[in-house]
């Protein structure tokens, strides 16, 4: 049965967001028998609800409170309210995610060390290793049951992934399978396999995708130590005199303001609205925000270099029947500078409905060129690209000086240039998606801008030293010890690889440090 | 008349705007056959634009009706796909022309684009927008007007207008909701065999 806590209840702890960040961790602590209340400032949707159909779930999930851009990448044109494609709902962008889970590299912990000094680039090592992460790693790979772990196996290859596996042959890449995805490809945990429905996007319906929502929150509900409130949007993060924090301030279903107490407060907000929430914290003893003694809040956001390839062929491939996204091409994830840029990026398949393919293939395109390739739909195959890309301060997440949302508060503004490492990188992942759709007779390939970002990392990163970062190697405020992030606002770098899998990660480790430190009463 | 082209679905623009093409329903207006085989694609009469040749009808409810048929034609020039037939544009023009019906400066700003865009055209062709016979030459006269907002509000609604119309979706090999038929583990994921 789920929990139910009093408001005055202080000692809870309370997490902000429901996604792969906070949903883990609160399913964590529940289950070490720690109380505690998740705020989602979305609602619950169960699986029935979701929807086939891309706009309509579009509508019904996303975050959509008004954000706005700026800078010179390319969605703040086409998009300059929608920087981010994430979720307002429980499970947060779980909801939404494809389920590719891959490890970070071991360079990938070592950028800076690794990569030197690059111009314009604010590298740092994280004050973590792989060695320290990898039992994290296996711990999360069983509990979202990823293929071809834990002697899982792979999923069976859709039309999309053949064409891919076709093309990587012959490219000559080593490395191309149908990835290690979160994705059931036979029963377990009680969840069924992939049925191939093909609207991974839009929720998954038969369950077969892992979630916080169907996976883990449950079980922490079972346990009578949690409690989700959703339509719960946390305004404000209030501490004592002595600068711990006390608990928050947020706006329940109703628009009513309500004080939950709290012994710790972990942010798990995704990086756009962490960051967010500890500036619209700011008070007299922290006038710059909350936990923001560096400077380094809001700022290094990172959204991964991105970019699609569609190649179109004279035959039919259908790529929408099917996981949108199990095929995966490694090889060009190495770091080898010889390709003009450091770091790496993954080639992974990618579809789209038609109505998506027409937003955002081109974006603001119109006439012929446009309408032929669209005609050609039935016949494409699509790639994603998803590589490092550099943290730079003057990317950030800031308060809009004027604009306000209904609950009166600073609206952010997400500002973003590409690093010169970043267009290299992308102007090569280009060129060898669309040679690899060329080497199988692709008659036209096209490289598509990057989608508003569903990867959002680095607003509050972990730093060995207080004054590089927001966050220790815990997770843990370095100003503020019952204080936590628990999203991917903490990467101190972004890796090659899709993020999810070391978000939750982190968390499950982030549970157990949070419980030894209340047993030590440190905290 | 009344509205025939009219299905009784959702409207209202943004993204999540679905203008389901319904019942096609035959006029009985005052076009005869014969005439309407003789005259172009789209008419207009009365407070209507009038498509005898795909057999379907529309009353504006906003916009006149010369406005509308230059925007239906507009509409195809800007995502011109052969094989749909006017309906489609018509359909997505009409959640633009219902969205016009409730908010004056819209309204405007689609007459006063096109009445801007047919000076384009009387300028150059000495005829308006959407009797200049070649698609080149209209597209060439949409060039000069793309960084017109009403440009971009037009294109920007067919994008869903057009492609989120879920009687389209067969027509491009689009197959749609599919959790409903059990996925497609039993029906094709794989098939692929030309590889
Ligand atoms: C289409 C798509 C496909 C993706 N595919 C993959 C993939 O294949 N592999 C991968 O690794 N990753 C993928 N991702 C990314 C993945 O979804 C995110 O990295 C991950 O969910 C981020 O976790 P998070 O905890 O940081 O935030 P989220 O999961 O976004 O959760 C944040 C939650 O916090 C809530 N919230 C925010 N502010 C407040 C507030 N003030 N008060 C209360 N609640 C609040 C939000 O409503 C949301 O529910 C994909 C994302 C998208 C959108
Ligand atoms: S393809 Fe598989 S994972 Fe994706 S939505 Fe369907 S059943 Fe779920």
């Amino acid at each position: 049965m789920a929990a139910k806590f009093d408001l005055n209840d202080d000692s809870v702890v309370v997490i902000v967001g429901s996604g792969a960040g906070g949903g883990t961790l609160g399913t964590q602590l529940a289950l070490k028998g720690i109380k505690t209340v998740i705020l989602e400032a979305g609602a619950r949707h169960e699986m029935e609800d979701f929807q086939n159909d891309e706009w309509a779930s579009f509508t019904q999930i996303s975050w959509l409170d008004p954000r706005t851009t700026s800078g010179s990448w390319r969605v703040a044109k086409d998009f300059p309210n929608l920087p981010a494609w994430i979720v307002k709902a429980v499970g947060g962008s779980t909801i939404h995610w494809a389920g590719a889970s891959l490890r970070f590299q071991p360079h990938e912990f070592k950028t800076r060390t690794t990569y030197g000094d690059i111009p314009g680039a604010n590298l740092l090592d994280w004050p973590v290793t792989l060695e320290e992460m990898d039992p994290w790693y296996a711990k999360a790979e069983d509990r979202m049951g990823v293929t071809r772990t834990n002697g899982i196996p792979g999923l069976p290859g859709n039309n999309n992934f053949k064409v891919m596996k076709a093309g990587a042959d012959k490219m000559g890449y080593k490395e191309c399978h149908t990835g290690r995805m979160a994705i059931n490809s036979q029963e377990r945990d009680n969840r069924g396999g992939c049925q191939q429905i093909g609207f991974c996007f839009q929720g998954c319906k038969s369950g077969a995708k892992w979630s916080t929502l169907i996976a883990e929150i449950p079980k922490g509900e079972e346990t009578g130590k949690l409690e989700v409130r959703p339509n719960s949007q946390v305004l404000k993060i209030e501490h004592d005199p002595r600068g711990k924090v006390t608990g928050v301030v947020y706006a329940d279903k109703d628009g009513t303001m309500q004080r939950q107490k709290a012994r710790i407060v972990a942010v798990a907000g995704n990086s756009i609205e962490s960051p967010r929430l500890l500036l619209n914290s700011a008070s007299s003893m922290f006038p710059d925000g909350l936990a923001n003694s560096s400077g380094q809040v809001g700022k290094n956001y990172m959204r991964h270099m991105t970019g699609s390839v569609y190649g179109m062929f004279d035959k039919p491939v259908r790529m929408y029947r099917g996981t949108t996204m199990a095929g995966v091409v490694k090889d060009e994830a190495r770091h080898d500078p010889s390709r003009g840029f450091v770091g790496g990026y993954e080639m992974e398949t990618l579809s789209l409905g038609l109505p998506f393919m027409a937003a955002f293939l081109d974006p603001g395109s119109w006439g012929r060129e446009f309408t032929s390739a669209l005609d050609g739909y039935d016949r494409m195959a699509g790639m994603w690209l998803v590589g490092e890309d550099m943290p730079q301060e003057t990317n950030r997440v800031t308060l809009h000086s004027e604009m306000k949302d209904k609950y009166g508060l600073p609206i952010p503004d997400v500002h973003f240039d590409d690093h010169p490492n970043d267009i290299a990188m992308r102007n090569h992942a280009y060129r060898q998606g669309s040679a690899l759709y060329e080497s199988v007779g692709a008659i036209r390939t096209f490289p598509t801008p990057p989608y508003p970002s569903t990867h959002n990392l680095g607003t509050n990163r972990m730093s060995e030293k207080p004054r590089d970062g927001v966050v220790n190697k815990w997770g843990q405020a370095h100003d503020v010890a019952n204080l936590f992030v628990s999203d991917g606002s903490q990467f101190t770098t972004g890796a090659s690889e899709n993020p999810t899998l070391t978000i939750v990660a982190l968390a499950l480790r982030q549970a157990d440090y949070i419980a030894d430190q209340m047993s030590k009463n440190a905290i | 008349m009344s509205s025939t082209m009219d299905s009784g679905a959702d409207s209202g623009a943004g993204p999540n705007a679905r203008a389901a093409v319904g019942r096609r329903a035959f006029l009985a207006g005052s076009a005869t056959a014969a005439a309407a085989a003789a005259a172009a694609a789209i008419l207009v009469s009365g407070g209507a634009i009038l498509c005898p040749r795909e057999a379907w009808g529309y009353e504006t409810k906003a916009l006149a009706p010369d406005t509308m048929r230059s925007l239906v034609r507009m509409a195809r020039d800007i995502y011109p796909h052969d094989r749909l037939p006017d309906r489609v544009y018509a359909v997505a023009m009409k959640v633009q022309d219902e969205a016009a019906a409730s908010d004056a400066k819209l309204k405007e700003m689609y007459e006063a684009g096109m009445a801007k865009l047919d000076k384009l055209a009387k300028a150059k062709h000495a005829t308006p927008y959407a009797d200049v016979g070649w698609e080149a030459d209209r597209v060439r006269l949409l060039h000069e007007m793309e960084a017109d907002p009403f440009f971009q509000k037009v294109r920007g609604g067919l994008v869903t207008g057009i492609y989120n119309n879920k009687e389209v979706w067969p027509l491009f090999g689009y197959e749609g909701e599919s959790a409903a038929k059990g996925g497609y583990i039993d029906r094709g994921f794989n098939d692929i065999e030309w590889l």
